[in-house]
């Protein structure tokens, strides 16, 4: 009906989300304050607390059969990869996603062909990336610097942190999906971050705190994830509640926010 | 072959109970610059945002180069160059980065560096967006719009906020697109651009096309109107002088002040006035034409003129006939 209109061949998909997350990737390693608060400073926290601190080789609990068997800082280390989660999952990822909106770098994706659906796949592979080599290099120095004993059950602290990833970038799409600006996303993001980590046990260990924060904490994505991983960690029954709750963090969070998502 | 690039029937959007776009109607043809004119507010930018498939009109139609934007708005993007309004890139992307990127979400994409060239952008192509200038981010925007070597690129605002020299450089750069074939639509509400860039202007007032037409035909439809001042050498009575100009076509208005003849009117109207003078012998070496612009056209099709736009220049010409 018009003169020419060729069909071109559509690019494909995963070349372009392989691109886009290669760009994304660079965009945060140039972003000096992001790679340090997501990549070094789990392992920086958990380096320094276990070489100062005079409680880092006393038994994490006294009295409990399983955690007086484990040093304090073996027993920090989960709450410091609950911490890395958190990172990303409440403040990188909704904050960056945030930016894009106001932005107008969504906006300007809708109009190519390829759309701005990619870019946020990108957003969550790539801080998942950075996450996976914050606690890999937290871990590694956990064990050569500070000889911290591993997992006894090392599958299940996997699993328990791959659902604990679940459950936080579930909430941090919920807050990238409802902030209206990029300051609200950082405003909101930093409340839950630090209310996560209270709850994580990051400035108190969870078996410090009074029953009632311990049981409050289990409801919450991080503490649940806190909780079961140290459980994993030290070979305490399985942690049944703590799983289950973030599974439903999951599954809640995350088709909520993909229904309340703004593109505009 | 004549079929429109884009033709768009009765478009009608509204956000609540604000009626953003009440009845547009636009035909674009093939190979121009057209330029969708109007003040701020006036719904222009909702206007491309139907065409371009970002927003689905409430009620009326359109196509662009046959494709329903809503329904085939993939097929639409490849096709379709678009350059948004205050559209930001992430700070720390480099340029050549940003175009490369955007390339690759192409079938069949221009040559990055040839873009970088034709935008005057090589010497920048390592540099971060955040430190480029206002003129150099613009000019970034508009190679992304064209990266996918569309057969219509949508510009909005392309020069909101640029100094008057990186304008003009923008501009420079619209004529070397349209030379390159492809069919442009320019949102602004400068008259100047407009008039300097568009082969044809939609004027939008508060949702509506109030006129249609070449910048001068528009400013035609305004005033119809040329001013023409004559003063003749030597002595000629008044009454000689209007007397000359008697059954003169296209004459509305005539009348002698300071010595000097004031013909309103329109068409042919300095060649028709100055034969008829010559006949009865007046001659003249101080003949002034004054017409309207389109910034008076712009005032006088949008609106009261009670607020001003907010580019517009205030100078109205004071030969200009009140409406």
């Amino acid at each position: 009906m018009t003169t020419t209109t060729p069909t071109r061949p559509a690019p494909r998909g995963p070349a372009v989300l392989a691109r886009m997350t290669a760009v994304e990737a660079k965009l945060l390693v140039r972003d000096p304050s992001v790679l340090f608060f997501a990549l070094v400073f789990p392992v920086l926290l958990l380096t320094v607390l276990g070489l100062v601190m005079p409680w880092a080789d006393e038994p994490y609990g006294a009295e409990d059969p399983y955690l007086s068997q484990i040093t304090a800082i073996t027993g920090y280390t989960p709450i410091v990869l609950c911490l890395a989660v958190a990172t990303v999952a409440l403040s990188t990822f909704p904050a960056t996603i945030a930016t894009y909106r106001q932005r107008g770098v969504l906006r300007r994706l809708s109009t190519t062909p390829v759309g701005p659906t990619r870019l946020l796949t990108a957003q969550v592979l790539v801080n998942l990336g950075v996450l996976v080599v914050a606690a890999a290099l937290a871990v590694a120095s956990g064990v050569l610097v500070l000889d911290i004993a591993l997992p006894e059950s090392p599958l299940l602290v996997v699993g328990v942190f791959a659902l604990a990833v679940l459950a936080a970038f579930g909430l941090g799409s919920v807050v990238a999906a409802l902030a209206p600006t990029a300051a609200a996303a950082n405003g909101w993001g930093m409340l839950l971050y630090f209310v996560s980590l209270f709850f994580a046990g990051v400035w108190l260990p969870l078996p410090a705190m009074p029953q009632v924060v311990q049981d409050v904490a289990q409801y919450t994505p991080l503490g649940a994830a806190s909780q079961a991983m140290t459980a994993a960690w030290v070979g305490q029954p399985f942690p049944t509640t703590q799983v289950v709750v973030m599974v439903v963090w999951a599954l809640v969070a995350t088709p909520v926010a993909a229904k309340l998502f703004r593109w505009s | 072959m004549s079929t429109p690039v884009i033709q768009a029937e009765r478009l009608r959007k509204t956000y609540g109970g604000t009626v953003a776009v009440a009845d547009v109607s636009l035909t674009v043809e093939r190979g121009e610059i057209y330029g969708v004119l109007g003040r701020n507010g006036a719904g222009k930018t909702t206007t491309v945002e139907m065409v371009a498939g970002l927003r689905t009109p409430d009620s009326g139609t359109v196509r662009v180069l046959g494709l329903d934007p809503t329904r085939d708005a993939a097929a639409l993007h490849e096709r379709v160059g678009l350059q948004l309004q205050e559209s930001a890139l992430p700070d720390r992307l480099r340029v050549r980065e940003a175009l490369d990127l955007y390339a690759s979400f192409y079938g069949a994409p221009a040559d990055p560096a040839d873009l970088l060239d034709l935008l005057g952008l090589t010497a920048k192509a390592s540099t971060a967006f955040k430190d480029l200038s206002g003129g150099q981010k613009q000019r970034l925007s508009v190679a992304l719009a064209l990266v996918g070597r569309p057969q219509v690129a949508i510009l909005d605002e392309l020069t909101t906020g640029l100094d008057p020299h990186a304008r003009r450089e923008t501009w420079a750069v619209v004529e070397a697109i349209r030379d390159s074939g492809v069919t442009i639509v320019l949102v602004t509400h400068l008259m100047e651009e407009a008039e300097r860039l568009c082969d044809r202007i939609a004027l939008i007032a508060s949702g509506r096309v109030s006129a249609v037409g070449t910048p001068d035909e528009i400013v035609a439809l305004a005033h119809g109107e040329q001013v023409l001042r004559v003063r003749p050498d030597g002595h000629v009575t008044d009454d000689a002088l209007l007397g000359a100009l008697a059954g003169v076509p296209g004459v509305r208005d005539a009348s002698v002040a300071d010595r000097a003849l004031v013909v309103r009117g329109g068409g042919t109207l300095v060649q028709d006035v100055l034969v008829a003078l010559d006949r009865h012998g007046v001659r003249t070496s101080d003949v002034r034409l004054d017409r309207a612009s389109l910034e008076d056209a712009f005032v006088s099709l949008t609106g009261d003129g009670s607020e001003t736009p907010a580019d517009a220049r205030a100078t109205v010409p004071a030969s200009t006939p009140e409406v």
